[in-house]
């Protein structure tokens, strides 16, 4: 029992415990199911996501930035960019949402287990992998070295300021921040994500690759790294459609034979890689 | 369980699943098509009138005979009955506290008179998106209120009409399972046959005369007449690769200037399950309905991802839904998506035809179709 069952259409109410502005139009809502029963019973895996209700207006999928071992409190970070999302803006903490969920394949943490983990993100796509960082950062011993390689296109863009921190001081652990334009303040790089590539050890091409982002980066990124030897199916990247059910009832998010809802939202390169090349899908 | 019902005896039939307590709806005439709508006795089916169906095309005529259902189909199959096109999935409330309200159908037992073959696939296919299976994690809880309350009557098709492939998707024109009585129209009787329980306890109730050799030859001659009728044929071999492999193929642009991107297609089909969500919310606030509607993935709005469009154009809108129909729904549950019953060819403003579609592609020498002249294969 989780916040899906048995009605895996209706939402359970769930509580805004803080709200973070973290740039323009971003902010984080922390949130905690109002259900006892529920929220003892509620867990996610990362790179899994929630649907989340706006009173009277709908339902938008935001995948779950927080911690997978405290599933109390389910951190999401959100872009106002349509309806739903910029009525969330206006939400503080007390107001109440409802929240289905977890649904979705997440990141593939047990493939990946004695790897080490390239991560590789645009924008807002660093969001859906900070969970697994945080998974993996938590479970140090059971993963090689951990690279992060972010891009924004401005840096007014960059998000998760002192969480970045705070990975650069954990154990073999590397970050790369780039963005597309720099300004005077800006100390990290200037350029496209791809490049960041040439500046990282060769050992780290050996493991496992996890990416989220804008489309087209993540195909230059995933192409780049065939080309540095990595296998298909140790790429992965986390897709996004429009959803609205969520559990593969209502057809939005089909991507070809997927749905991104329930056959993703992660896949494996090897997975999709024909039909990314396709506009239209 | 089998026997002969005199064709004056059909209202018997709808006496004994009303007397069970089950709504009866059966097909009846309106607006120039037959649709499904509640049936009191057999003068309310179509009696005495034919389809005829072209792409395009529909119009009902004189059959030259007293029969029930010599009108092969309407644009309706079992879909609406299951997957409605329209309900509240739940409510939410706001008086203090935020409080969400799921609103189940209350499903009173229904009994379909005239299911065909393709309508039972279609359903049978249906099932596999919204029933918990090795396909899908969940059941949609709305769905099976109403499938588990469902009575069907099934007619084995002994007409075809010129827009039916079934024969060729293997889903009929003999009803296969999912039936709980089964009729098979002679020419002044119907051969009758339970296919469940329920089914075989209504039969029990009716004054069957026994079936005799000759009517059972005559009935399954008269549906494998009704297959061989049928002149339309969908080549399915290599279909998921043969489309997938040729998602860059000119024809995708020929048939987007075709194609108006209305949905009919897909809202006459018998499996296309894909619906919108939508909040309708009170004037004062207090509460607030979550409603789900039939969508169509020929609308703007299905492929719609922050402010931009996935499928911006026809081509990409016919292509997806085509893949998705004949290729991709194979991987998704293991079946095609498509049953035969060829409503999208009947009902398109265009007449547009898939079968044409495919064949286009899998025959790239063949000329293409001018505008105007008629299908290669049709009527």
């Amino acid at each position: 029992m989780n916040a899906v069952a048995p009605n895996p259409y209706l939402p359970q109410a769930a509580e805004v415990v803080e709200r973070v502005e973290e740039g323009r139009d971003i902010f984080t809502l922390r949130l905690r199911l109002r259900d006892a029963g529920v929220r003892a019973a509620y867990r996610f895996r990362p790179g899994q996501f929630n649907m989340l209700y706006l009173y009277g207006v709908g339902e938008v999928a935001i995948s779950i930035v927080s911690d997978p071992d405290d599933p109390q409190l389910i951190d999401h970070t959100i872009r106002a960019v349509g309806r739903v999302t910029q009525g969330m803006q206006r939400l503080r903490a007390g107001d109440v949402l409802g929240l289905r969920g977890p649904f979705g394949r997440g990141w593939p943490v047990e493939a990946a287990r004695g790897r080490s983990l390239l991560l590789i993100t645009g924008g807002l796509g660093c969001a859906p992998t900070t969970s697994m960082i945080h998974y993996a950062l938590q479970r140090r011993k059971l993963y090689g070295a951990l690279t992060l390689c972010h891009g924004v296109k401005h840096p007014g863009d960059l998000i998760y300021g002192e969480r970045i921190q705070s990975w650069c001081a954990a154990p073999d652990t590397q970050v790369l921040l780039t963005a597309d334009k720099g300004t005077p303040e800006w100390r990290g790089r200037v350029g496209q994500v791809t490049q960041t590539l040439e500046d990282i050890a060769p050992e780290m091409f050996k493991g496992v690759a996890m990416m989220c982002g804008p489309e087209p980066m993540m195909r230059a990124v995933a192409e780049n790294l065939l080309r540095r030897g990595m296998a298909p199916a140790d790429i992965y990247l986390s897709l996004e459609r429009n959803m609205q059910c969520a559990v593969g009832h209502c057809g939005h998010c089909m991507f070809g034979g997927k749905f991104i809802c329930k056959d993703g939202p992660v896949f494996s390169y090897s997975e999709v890689r024909t039909l990314l090349a396709v506009k239209g899908f | 369980m089998q026997g002969l019902l005199g064709r004056d005896q059909f209202d018997l039939l709808i006496q004994a699943l009303r007397a069970r307590g089950y709504r009866v709806a059966g097909p009846r005439v309106r607006g120039g098509a037959v649709v499904y709508a509640e049936v009191n006795r057999a003068d309310d089916l179509p009696v005495g009138l034919a389809s005829v169906q072209e792409p395009g095309k529909y119009r009902l005529e004189d059959s030259g005979n007293g029969r029930l259902f010599d009108y092969v189909h309407g644009p309706e199959s079992l879909k609406r009955f299951l997957f409605a096109p329209q309900e509240t999935l739940w409510t939410v409330t706001q008086n203090g506290e935020v409080r969400f309200n799921e609103t189940l159908p209350e499903v009173k037992p229904l009994a379909v008179i005239g299911a065909r073959a393709c309508d039972l696939a279609g359903m049978q296919v249906q099932d596999l998106t919204f029933l918990e299976n090795q396909y899908n994690d969940f059941s949609d809880p709305y769905y099976r209120a109403r499938r588990e309350n469902l009575f069907i009557v099934a007619v084995n098709c002994t007409r075809s009409a010129a827009t039916c492939f079934c024969a060729s998707m293997d889903t009929g024109p003999r009803a296969r399972a999912g039936y709980d009585i089964v009729l098979t129209e002679l020419n002044d009787s119907f051969l009758i046959e339970a296919g469940s329980a329920a089914g075989g306890a209504m039969l029990a109730e009716l004054p069957l005369q026994p079936a005799r050799e000759l009517e059972i030859t005559q009935a399954a001659q008269a549906i494998e007449a009704a297959a061989r009728s049928q002149t339309r044929r969908l080549d399915t071999t290599d279909i998921q690769a043969l489309l997938f492999n040729n998602l860059e193929h000119s024809r995708w642009d020929d048939v987007a200037e075709r194609c108006l991107s209305c949905a009919n297609c897909t809202m006459v089909c018998p499996t296309c399950f894909c619906h919108r969500e939508t909040d309708v919310a009170s004037l004062d606030g207090k509460e607030s309905e979550h409603q789900r509607q039939w969508d169509s993935c020929f609308t703007l709005e299905h492929g719609y991802l922050h402010g931009a469009q996935i499928r911006p154009q026809i081509r990409h809108r016919y292509r997806q839904w085509l893949t998705h129909k004949l290729a991709a729904w194979i991987e998704q549950f293991g079946v095609s998506g498509c049953v035969g019953c060829g409503r999208c060819i009947t009902w398109c403003p265009t007449g547009i035809d898939l079968i044409e579609e495919v064949n286009a592609i899998r025959l790239p020498a063949a000329p293409r179709r001018r505008r105007g002249a008629q299908p290669e294969g049709g009527s």
